[in-house]
């Protein structure tokens, strides 16, 4: 479960969050929806504590991000905008040496590992260097590098972003998987088709406030569109910078 | 903090290991190669200085039948002469043909001058701007005051004069130098070498620690792991300061093969390069392992990208050959304030050892606690530098 409060952030001359309150329930798909710059990003920086904002607080499970940053790291698995892994390492290697990190012995590492493989479809290219992987294979390995020590919430921004159809698809199946079992999943888009297809809960943000929030359905009543699209377009009262 | 810290230098190792463009140029190009080439050059310079030493300096004598007791002094004296027929022109032309010609001419009036009593005049010609033609010249100077200096000595006994009237001052040059430090003199680069070949070792994962995962889009989710970041930035620290170790370890195998090749015997010099010299310059270089891998960090981890970090870590490479080259210009002598200069009293230490003058064991220990806390300090900052924000790039 994730609980933000009235968090605000400024970068220099930028305000990039005003303030942003949400929920996130365990067993529910939260989709944090906003054009580009809207502060999806930096929302998600400061949930996985590589930001720390100027106001407001935040929970992961009872982890304040602030108080207890390693505690919240902890209940977290995160997949950051730019999931770069290491190409001189196999699939393999770049998972094992997070886990190693999450602090996970040997043999459950090693069964661990084998799990996720087996789960991610990396059969293929586990075992071999990372360098020239697709960017499907790149996000598979960065996925199971977030989920390695099990975690009960997952952190993704933008996941879809340079996957296709396909592998897009699999990733859905994931998502949904991550829900089935219970665990409580945050993912920020701009798409409007992916998070209408993938979301119980919808998170509108722009300019750095949250604009609109609830239930996907309830969201389209709200604003009153037929479409997830229309009721976008609705709540952020203008059409700019739309996919 | 021990596990986080040996799992990101294994991985560090790992990649940096399988990287063969890292390897070549950290262990290979910089600690083998720079003191081979180094010896080579040497070794080349120092033939060719020894085989010009030996040879007979060669004059050409135009009208010599005008001085006949001079020419035979000339080759008294060891000179290679050859007699030609010419004027002053014709030397000319001579040197025009041959740079390297040194051309003695005996002028007609010559003879005349010379039972007069007056200073008999010669022309010496010669290409100063050929480093051979004006060598030989010199010789031959040399070999004409002499004669000069004989002739005016005998005319002094013959008026009953003693010769040592003439002589108000008697300069007696004593070198000093001992064998040993006339070679350090050569090999005071070595230590130069050893430093930066050291650094050099560290430089690609001091880069990669920040600049480069940072490039790579790593360094976030790196971020996102429940270990203290600076348990993260410690183990990539230490990561670098083990290459340079190795890279150390290998530029003094390198020295220590390779110095006996050098010819400087034959200059009348000796350095001694045996286990003990390379194990003090091992020892002394050691302890500013750790202060270059966490300076190199530091810097790296205010840039943006990899080649921004080449570049600004370029000019870090010359911060610790600084006070080598300013304590070279001054001729600065060993002191204990000085053994708390990092890298200068690394130099010093390195020069003592080859000079075969160790210096005391107080001043090993005030240079190596010196470099031990730098380096601490810079660890202590790169590691508060990878706490902020801004380190995200």
């Amino acid at each position: 479960m994730i609980r933000v409060e009235q968090l605000a952030k400024r970068f220099g001359t930028v305000q990039a969050l005003h303030d942003v309150s949400f929920e996130a329930a365990d067993g529910r798909i939260t989709g944090l929806l906003g054009p580009n710059g809207a502060g999806k990003s930096t929302t998600l920086r400061i949930l996985y504590t590589v930001l720390r904002p100027d106001r407001g607080r935040a929970w992961i499970d009872d982890a304040d991000v602030l108080a207890d940053p390693l505690a919240a790291r902890r209940a977290s698995g995160v997949l950051p905008h730019s999931a770069g892994i290491y190409p001189h390492l196999t699939a393999r290697e770049n998972v094992a040496f997070y886990g190693r990190l999450h602090g996970l012995p040997g043999a459950a590492l090693d069964r661990r590992l084998d799990e996720l493989i087996a789960g991610l479809g990396m059969q293929d290219f586990a075992d071999r260097r990372a360098k020239g992987f697709s960017q499907g294979q790149r996000t598979k390995v960065a996925l199971a590098r977030a989920l390695v020590h099990a975690p009960r919430n997952v952190l993704l921004d933008e996941p879809t972003n340079g996957l296709d159809v396909l592998a897009t698809r699999a990733l859905r199946e994931l998502i949904l998987g991550l829900k089935a079992a219970g665990h409580c999943v945050l993912f920020s888009s701009h798409v409007m088709q992916e998070v209408a297809a993938l979301c119980d809960d919808v998170v509108i943000i722009d300019h750095g406030r949250v604009v609109g929030c609830g239930t996907a359905a309830a969201i389209r009543g709200r604003f009153g569109g037929a479409t997830m699209e229309e009721a976008f377009v609705s709540a952020l009262g203008h059409q700019e910078g739309l996919a | 903090m021990m596990h986080a810290l040996t799992t990101v230098f294994r991985k560090e190792f790992l990649e940096a290991v399988r990287d063969r463009r890292v390897l070549l140029s950290s262990l290979v190009f910089g600690p083998v190669f720079a003191p081979l080439l180094f010896i080579g050059v040497l070794t080349l310079s120092l033939e060719r200085s020894v085989t010009s030493m030996d040879e007979r300096v060669e004059v050409t004598v135009a009208g010599a039948d005008r001085a006949p007791n001079l020419v035979q002094f000339l080759r008294q004296q060891e000179l290679l002469v050859t007699l030609r027929d010419g004027d002053e022109e014709d030397a000319l032309r001579w040197i025009k043909g041959s740079r390297e010609l040194v051309v003695l001419a005996v002028p007609e009036g010559f003879g005349e001058q010379f039972r007069a009593g007056r200073p008999a005049r010669v022309m010496l010609y010669s290409d100063g701007s050929n480093k051979q033609a004006s060598k030989r010249a010199g010789h031959v100077h040399a070999v004409l005051s002499a004669y000069s200096g004989t002739i005016g000595a005998q005319r002094l006994l013959a008026r009953g004069i003693s010769p040592t009237v003439v002589q108000a001052v008697a300069v007696d040059a004593v070198d000093v130098a001992t064998p040993a430090a006339k070679a350090t003199l050569v090999l005071g680069m070595l230590s130069y070498i050893v430093l930066l070949v050291t650094l050099l070792g560290g430089l690609y994962l001091a880069i990669d620690a920040t600049a480069g995962e940072r490039e790579r889009g790593s360094l976030e989710p790196l971020l996102t792991v429940p270990v203290p970041r600076t348990h993260i930035i410690y183990g990539k620290v230490l990561a670098a300061a083990f290459f340079m170790t190795v890279a150390l370890v290998l530029v003094t195998a390198t020295l220590r093969l390779s110095v006996g090749l050098v010819p400087l015997e034959e200059l009348g010099m000796s350095t001694r390069f045996d286990g003990g010299t390379a194990l003090g310059l091992f020892g002394a270089t050691l302890p500013l392992v750790l202060a270059g891998a966490a300076l190199m960090t530091v810097v790296a981890s205010f840039t943006h990208s990899y080649r921004e970090a080449q570049t600004w870590l370029g000019v870090v490479l010359l911060v610790p050959t600084l006070p080598i080259a300013v304590a070279g210009l001054l001729d600065v002598k060993a002191s204990a304030a000085l053994m708390a200069v990092p890298s200068l009293s690394q130099h010093l230490l390195i020069q003592g050892f080859l000079r075969d003058e160790p210096l005391p064991a107080g001043y090993f220990a005030i240079s190596a606690g010196s470099a031990l806390l730098l380096g601490a300090l810079l660890t202590w900052l790169a590691g508060r530098l990878y706490r902020r924000e801004a380190i995200l790039g």
